[in-house]
């Protein structure tokens, strides 16, 4: 085992290195490119024994990954943001198609406005694709979760493509120290990529992804796929076991921290749930009993884990870095589904959206929102979702909009012609 | 390039490998042509196809095909016909199976995914030189959804969307032309009517590594309001009015294979279908007749027939 500073791009390419995919169909896009031109320097130094193949879209780059495992070989691909939704199509469609591989999603806010920088709004958009999704906290996680992932995806009871989130620039282009997995080790973990009844073979007739006709069989193959997600639940623990046997490091379906003890807990995914473990540890020290769940996993969607995490808790905040409008955080209403009339279930559970675009949360916010659930707990009743932003970055965009508006008189200034000068 | 067995017509397959009973309509013209081209790609080909009427020959849990069969989606068929090539070149070239397991790739496309959606994937995949063969069915609309126009409806014709009395108001795409700017290994416009023409092709196709295109014009009997039984004659009147030319690009030259001479006028094909019914009744349009009729000529006076 060598341990070295890599960015969670790197990270994300020792793990497809070690996994030893075949095939890469590649695609830039910002925050992500990093890892296919680390893969692409590895194949042309002869490090890697793998074909990569420059696409033309993220629509195409799913397809060709999905139909080359429908081949029979092991695949991978990485997006980002606009790219992961380019491919939307495809993720339903290779998700359908029974084809397992892993994607990297590194996130990035969607447009509009267009933007460069981290939340979960791209990644959120995958929810319901039959993709599987593994957020990572951590440069190690990401290539231990990626060597994961393919043994998940590939195991016969999944047989279900899997996304590996990591966040846009937190992750992507921060340097943290990381285990890297020895080769001998990876290969017994992930066996060779076994391709069960997917193959193109001459002299072997068969009709993949075909169309279906009616509802009947239509649902069929739904509910097969939907089955096969939630099988991968126990198959995941499994997963994570053999992992930690081997390698000495264990990833739960849902982490926890300080929670089980805590009266109020923050919920919440990826890299960003750092900041809320030093906020914990903050709140310890001022005599607060904070806690921090983390759900690795979130399709499938780790239920009877987070139940047992957050019961008997007085109050969760929970702190989504994505927002669906009209409505607010996606995690939150997931979870609030997971506890809803189960016994012990905390009596408060509260929204909040925070980290859109990359934007921070401060200490200053995790003691609030514990103030916040302190108040709730205290009048029985839990407020709406809330809109983390300062008073200080209303006036940082009251300055930018104020600019903006000097700018457009002075163009309509000239247009009309109207060139009045300074007298003064 | 292999030398060429189909010489005449006896030496077109006769055992037809595509099976029968699929949900295609009476009297389709992509069906006709994609019958003659699989008989001579044989057997050991897989079909990466995109959204279309083509869709529904394999419904589940049945497939005419005899070899392999890929649904993708509209814009990506392409695509996964990289995918497809890509995986079987990684398989033999770390003997992960033996040479004679190897398949031909082809992409199975209409007109409305070649001319419009798809045409990205397919241009790039001739940028990436992959070695496929591109069979695009132009039945000149978007068939399956009941005859919109696309990129490959001719002028004037009616759609269910150019439902006016001057029908379509654009031109129908230089397909061939694009692809032909491309330099690909091969291509070629066929039609189902000419049999013999489209199998010499599709052999020099099979025999050639790279991308090449099989564009095979499709008439169809509900998208063009003709009777099932005249696709056949309709195909061949499209040939023989030089409306549809019959060539190829090989060896970096556009040849045409047919040359009809003398023409016969484009109104004997246009009248035949209740997409130009506007063109002759109520009243004659002789403005928009004239203009397909010189158009086709000025076409053939720049080949220099």
């Amino acid at each position: 085992m060598t341990r070295q500073l890599l960015t969670g791009n790197v990270a994300a390419a020792w793990g497809v290195r070690l996994a030893e995919v075949d095939y890469v169909p590649a695609f830039p896009i910002t925050p992500q490119t990093e890892i296919i031109e680390t893969i692409a320097g590895w194949i042309d130094k002869g490090e890697m024994d793998c074909r990569m193949v420059t696409m033309d879209s993220e629509h195409s780059m799913i397809t060709a990954a999905g139909a080359a495992v429908a081949t029979g070989v092991r695949s991978y691909a990485a997006t980002s943001s606009q790219g992961l939704l380019y491919g939307m199509e495809m993720l339903y469609t290779v998700a359908g198609w029974r084809t397992p591989f892993v994607l990297t999603n590194v996130s990035r806010g969607l447009s509009a406005p267009i933007t460069l920088e981290s939340d979960h709004n791209d990644v959120m958009a995958a929810r319901d694709s039959g993709f599987l999704q593994i957020h990572c906290a951590t440069c190690q996680e990401v290539v231990d979760a990626t060597l994961m992932a393919y043994r998940l995806a590939e195991d016969k009871r999944v047989r279900v493509p899997v996304i590996v989130n990591l966040d846009g620039f937190y992750l992507s282009f921060t340097r943290e120290p990381v285990d890297i997995p020895d080769p001998a080790k990876a290969r017994e973990f992930l066996p060779p990529f076994d391709p069960g009844s997917l193959k193109f073979r001459a002299g072997r007739p068969l009709s993949e992804a075909v169309a279906v006709l009616g509802g009947t069989p239509y649902s069929y193959f739904r509910y097969e796929l939907h089955l096969a997600a939630m099988g991968a639940l126990a198959v995941y623990d499994e997963v994570a076991e053999d992992f930690a046997r081997l390698f000495g490091r264990r990833y739960d379906a849902v982490e926890s921290y300080r929670a089980e003890d805590a009266d109020y807990v923050f919920v919440m995914l990826g890299s960003f749930s750092t900041k809320a473990r030093d906020a914990v540890d903050g709140l310890r020290e001022a005599g607060v009993a904070a806690g921090l769940v983390r759900p690795r996993l979130f399709r499938p969607f780790p239920v009877e884990a987070l139940r047992r995490a957050l019961a008997g808790r007085k109050g969760v905040a929970v702190i989504d870095q994505n927002l669906s409008m009209g409505k607010g955080g996606v995690l939150h209403g997931e979870l609030l589904s997971a506890l809803y009339g189960v016994a012990d279930a905390p009596p408060v559970v509260a929204g909040f959206i925070g980290g859109l675009g990359g934007r921070d949360i401060g200490p200053g916010e995790f003691r609030e929102m514990i103030s916040v659930l302190e108040q709730a707990v205290a009048d029985g009743e839990t407020p709406p979702p809330r809109l983390l932003f300062s008073a200080e970055e209303l006036r940082h965009v009251r300055k930018l909009q104020a600019s903006a508006h000097v700018e457009r008189e002075e163009i309509h200034r000239q247009e009309r012609g109207d060139t009045e000068r300074d007298e003064t | 390039m292999s030398e060429p067995v189909i010489k005449g017509m006896k030496d077109i397959p006769s055992e037809h490998i595509l099976g029968a009973g699929t949900a295609l309509c009476a009297g389709c013209g992509a069906l006709q042509a994609l019958h003659e081209i699989y008989d001579v790609l044989g057997e050991n080909t897989v079909f990466v196809n995109s959204a279309g009427c083509m869709t529904l020959m394999s419904v589940y849990p049945f497939t005419p095909f005899r070899g392999g069969w890929l649904y993708t989606a509209m814009a990506s068929a392409p695509a996964g016909a990289q995918g497809v090539r890509d995986a079987l070149d990684i398989l033999l070239a770390k003997k992960r199976i033996a040479p004679e397991e190897d398949m031909q790739v082809a992409v199975l496309s209409g007109d409305g995914a070649t001319y419009g959606m798809g045409l990205a994937a397919a241009s790039c995949a001739i940028d990436r030189d992959l070695d496929f063969l591109y069979i695009c069915y132009d039945n000149e609309g978007y068939g399956n959804t009941g005859n919109q126009t696309s990129a490959g409806t001719p002028h004037a014709s009616r759609t269910a969307t150019d439902t006016g009395a001057e029908g379509v108001p654009g031109y129908k795409k230089d397909l061939f032309g694009l692809w032909v700017a491309n330099r690909p290994a091969y291509a070629a416009t066929v039609i189902g009517a000419e049999p013999l023409d489209l199998a010499r092709k599709v052999e020099k196709a099979k025999s050639i590594k790279g991308p090449k295109l099989i564009l095979a014009l499709s008439p169809c009997p509900v998208g063009w309001d003709y009777d099932p039984m005249e696709t056949l004659e309709i195909g061949r009147l499209a040939v023989k009015t030089g409306i549809w030319p019959l060539k190829e690009f090989v060896d970096g030259k556009v040849v045409h294979t047919k040359t009809p001479h003398p023409r016969t006028p484009v109104e004997e094909y246009l009248k035949l279908q209740g997409r130009y019914a506007h063109l002759f009744s109520p009243k004659r349009n002789d403005a928009l007749i004239d203009e397909i009729q010189s158009r086709v000529d000025a076409y053939w006076d720049a080949v220099g027939d």
